[in-house]
């Protein structure tokens, strides 16, 4: 809980990704004062999800502040606060209310630096729960990668497992541009073996790089947060069969880790992408126009296919909610189509 | 002690009951001594008390139906000095400021009318491409600036150029501004008028309306506010200033700003400009309340409002704001009254939402300029003669800097990629290079002689 960090630390050990988070942001607030969290319950209330549990008993009301409900409002005075010298993390309940901040996150945040000559830099972090969750129907599941992904500006990033997210957070945070995490609700609660050098305090995970978690020879999947999960049980399914997938995981939004997508097409001469967002103008979308203009195209036996969310707000009925999310099975057929299997 | 006694008159009058008024000024008062942990309204509870135990609220009971009704005729009164010919009205009130200072502010506010006037020509003339004027104004600027501490963080809304002018910044870098010429610090990225200055602790002006209030930046109250958030961290003894229109005032992002101003405890000063438009909406279409300053106690908000034409109103309501604002850790209010004599910018003509006469009042009747000048000639420090000589000294100047400008380059084109990311990323380097690359063959189609080498 609260003493997550003081923990005997153990090789190889089992850590939620809301567990790593809090670990990241714990060890990041201990290390540099400026650094402060503020949103909507995230004090004495632990985090609506529990993300910052133990943080304000900790550090007290100066580093881990309840904001009014207004996302505009608490956006903007961590945008102020950036600008003044200090390192906010502004924490959005989910990324849906950010929609009503976005003026800040855009415009004041993102663009500033440009802006101002170089004079201005803008060190925050906005970060919180994106995309899917369960049940919750259309206003809060939309996933917000492509729009920010598409500002320049913005870092923009998007973990999947325990070690990225907390290699993650603590880079978002040491990083002196405006970040936006995007976190998955539904990762939450899932443990992941942490391996001790992950378990350091200095631990980062780069920004802008993507990871290969599982190398393979003859398709190239790509992905990114809890998406990721379901590529590699479909290439587990599918390795029974003799097909073996290469699974990239994104990582990162923006800056897009390009080259390692293509340096894996060119090896496997197949691309399926795989994302929980809306497939119009979103990150397949871009993944398979900057693979175009690169060398890899040449490589390629067959067009890309874009595995995505359903084109339609999220529904509220699940056995509907559960078919508008991509899933193990809509991952296997792309790549089956892919082949030409 | 002056907004104090106006917010009794306004709560006595309006709501009838002395004795709920002067509980709201006395929470009000306490509010200024508290500490920094935020003030809980919870009473102790004893079953035996018929009193109010609500935590939203400290009030007594009432068993009349009444509901209080918003004063807009007889408004929160506005604090002078000086009267509409420049003498000064109670002599306890004048702030005995020394002839330099005074002419400080004179020049000042004289020097920015000239260079408003020649920097809007200049657009009319297709030199520059947009400019947005501050005539009538200048007392606001000025008053409140000198008020300041140098170090004082200032967030514009786009009408303060007065208090940059103030700070002393050079006519040079105005001018680089407006003409986006390789002198302008913010590297020619911004429309004109969006001046920034680190060195003088003025945040660059972002277009976006009401976003410096909560930042205690921009149009956007919010970073304002995070700014004066973060110096009441440091300790240092340092305000911020947060200026906006009473059109700007309208947005959500003030509401957040002052509500969180006030709940986080902020040494920030709220400066509201109500000249009566924003851009062709007038004051009765903007609001139904009285004006923005009677929105400030409904936050907790310590308020006043002060005639904007007189500067030395201006002057001596943002000092004691500063003084108390550092000393309490709590934000205030000022709303100054007073009147946009020139168009909105060069894309506006207000002829046609506005009466030619009523704009000729208040250029010819009530300007901080003349009623600062009657002051200046009434004490002896100022006469016809030297009205004539700076007259003609600071046009020159303003038209050497301004000839200057224009002949000045660009900034270089490859500037074009840098400081989107503290960074430079990978593919922005690679179009820099090929835009290079593409430069060298084919240079001579280009007019590279415009731009810095």
């Amino acid at each position: 809980m609260a003493a997550v960090s003081g923990l005997v630390r153990r090789s190889l050990e089992q850590v939620t990704v809301r567990e790593a988070i809090n670990q990241g942001m714990d060890e990041e607030l201990e290390r540099d004062e400026k650094v402060f969290l503020l949103g909507e319950e995230v004090a004495q209330y632990d985090g609506a999800y529990k993300v910052s549990r133990g943080l304000w008993k900790k550090y007290g009301d100066k580093r881990i502040i309840d904001t009014p409900i207004s996302e505009m409002g608490f956006a903007g005075i961590a945008v102020g606060a950036a600008m003044a010298g200090l390192r906010p993390i502004c924490e959005f309940m989910t990324f849906n209310f950010s929609m009503q901040a976005i003026d800040q996150v855009i415009n004041s945040a993102a663009k500033t630096y440009y802006m101002s000559g170089g004079l201005q830099p803008v060190p925050i972090v906005f970060r919180g729960p994106n995309g899917a969750s369960a049940g919750v129907a259309a206003q809060h599941s939309q996933c917000f990668a492509a729009w920010y992904g598409h500002c320049p500006g913005l870092k923009v990033v998007s973990p999947w497992n325990s070690e990225d997210a907390k290699g993650l957070i603590k880079s978002a945070i040491r990083d002196n541009n405006p970040v936006v995490v995007l976190e998955n609700e539904l990762m939450y609660g899932v443990p992941f073996e942490l391996s001790s050098e992950a378990q350091s305090k200095d631990f980062l995970v780069p920004i802008g790089k993507a990871k290969i978690e599982r190398q393979g020879t003859h398709i190239t999947v790509v992905s990114h947060s809890r998406p990721v999960g379901h590529c590699l049980e479909a290439a587990t399914v599918l390795s029974k069969e003799g097909i073996e997938c290469e699974v990239i995981n994104m990582r990162t939004i923006r800056p897009m880790d390009i080259e390692t997508i293509e340096a894996s097409v060119m090896k496997t001469n197949h691309l399926v992408t795989v994302e929980g967002g809306w497939p119009q103008f979103g990150v397949g979308a871009e993944i398979c126009a900057r693979i175009m203009e690169g060398p890899a195209f040449n490589f390629l036996d067959a067009p890309a296919v874009r595995v995505t969310g359903a084109d339609v707000p999220m529904p509220y009925a699940k056995i509907l909610e559960d078919n508008s999310v991509p899933q193990v099975k809509d991952i296997i057929f792309a790549i089956k189509k892919t082949l030409n299997i | 002690m002056a907004v104090v006694t106006a917010a009794a008159r306004v709560l006595g009058s309006s709501r009838g009951l002395g004795q709920d008024g002067l509980l709201l000024l006395r929470r009000l008062g306490v509010r200024g001594l508290a500490i920094s942990h935020p003030q809980r309204q919870q009473q102790r509870f004893s079953s035996l008390d018929d009193k109010p135990q609500f935590p939203g609220a400290s009030a007594e009971f009432i068993d009349k139906l009444e509901f209080i009704q918003p004063n807009v005729i007889s408004g929160i009164p506005i604090y002078r000095v000086m009267d509409r010919q420049g003498q000064i009205i109670n002599p306890s009130e004048d702030p005995n400021l020394p002839q330099e200072k005074v002419l400080k502010f004179y020049k000042s506010m004289t020097l920015l009318n000239t260079m408003d006037r020649i920097l809007y020509e200049s657009q009319r003339q297709g030199r520059i491409s947009f400019y947005m004027t501050n005539y009538g104004e200048e007392g606001t600027h000025v008053g409140s600036a000198a008020a300041l501490d140098n170090t004082d963080l200032v967030f514009g809304q786009y009408r303060e150029a007065g208090v940059l002018m103030y700070r002393d910044y050079p006519l040079e870098l105005f001018m680089a501004q407006c003409y986006g010429n390789v002198s302008d610090l913010g590297k020619g990225r911004q429309m004109p008028v969006h001046y920034g200055c680190k060195e003088r602790h003025f945040v660059t002006i972002s277009s976006p309306l009401a976003t410096q209030i909560p930042q205690g930046e921009d149009a956007h109250p919010g970073p304002a506010v995070g700014a004066a958030y973060a110096a009441k961290r440091a300790n240092a003894n340092r305000v911020v200033i947060c200026y906006f229109g009473e059109g700007a005032a309208s947005e959500g992002d003030a509401h957040a700003g002052f509500n969180f101003a006030a709940t986080l405890e902020c040494p920030i000063i709220f400066f509201c400009r109500n000249n009566g438009y924003a851009i062709s909406t007038p004051t009765s279409e903007q609001y139904r309340g009285d004006g923005i300053a009677a929105r400030g106690p409904g936050y907790g908000i310590m308020s006043i409002r002060v005639d904007g034409n007189d500067v030395f109103a201006v002057y001596n309501a943002t000092k004691e704001a500063r003084r108390r604002a550092v000393a309490e850790n709590q934000p205030f209010l000022i709303e100054a009254m007073t009147y946009r004599i020139g168009h909105h910018s060069t894309s506006d003509d207000s002829s046609a939402y506005r009466s030619v006469d009523e704009v000729n009042y208040w250029d010819k009747q009530d300007h901080p300029i003349s009623r600062l000048r009657h002051y200046l000639q009434s004490r002896g420090w100022w006469d016809d003669e030297q009205e004539k000589d700076w007259r003609k000294q600071s046009r020159k100047k303003v038209m050497e800097a301004f000839e200057q400008a224009e002949r000045k380059p660009k900034p270089n084109f490859s500037l074009l990629f840098s400081d989107v990311y503290q960074e430079m990323p990978a593919q922005l380097r690679k179009q820099q290079e090929s835009l290079a690359r593409h430069l060298q063959t084919y240079g001579e189609h280009y007019p590279l002689d415009h731009f810095e080498k």
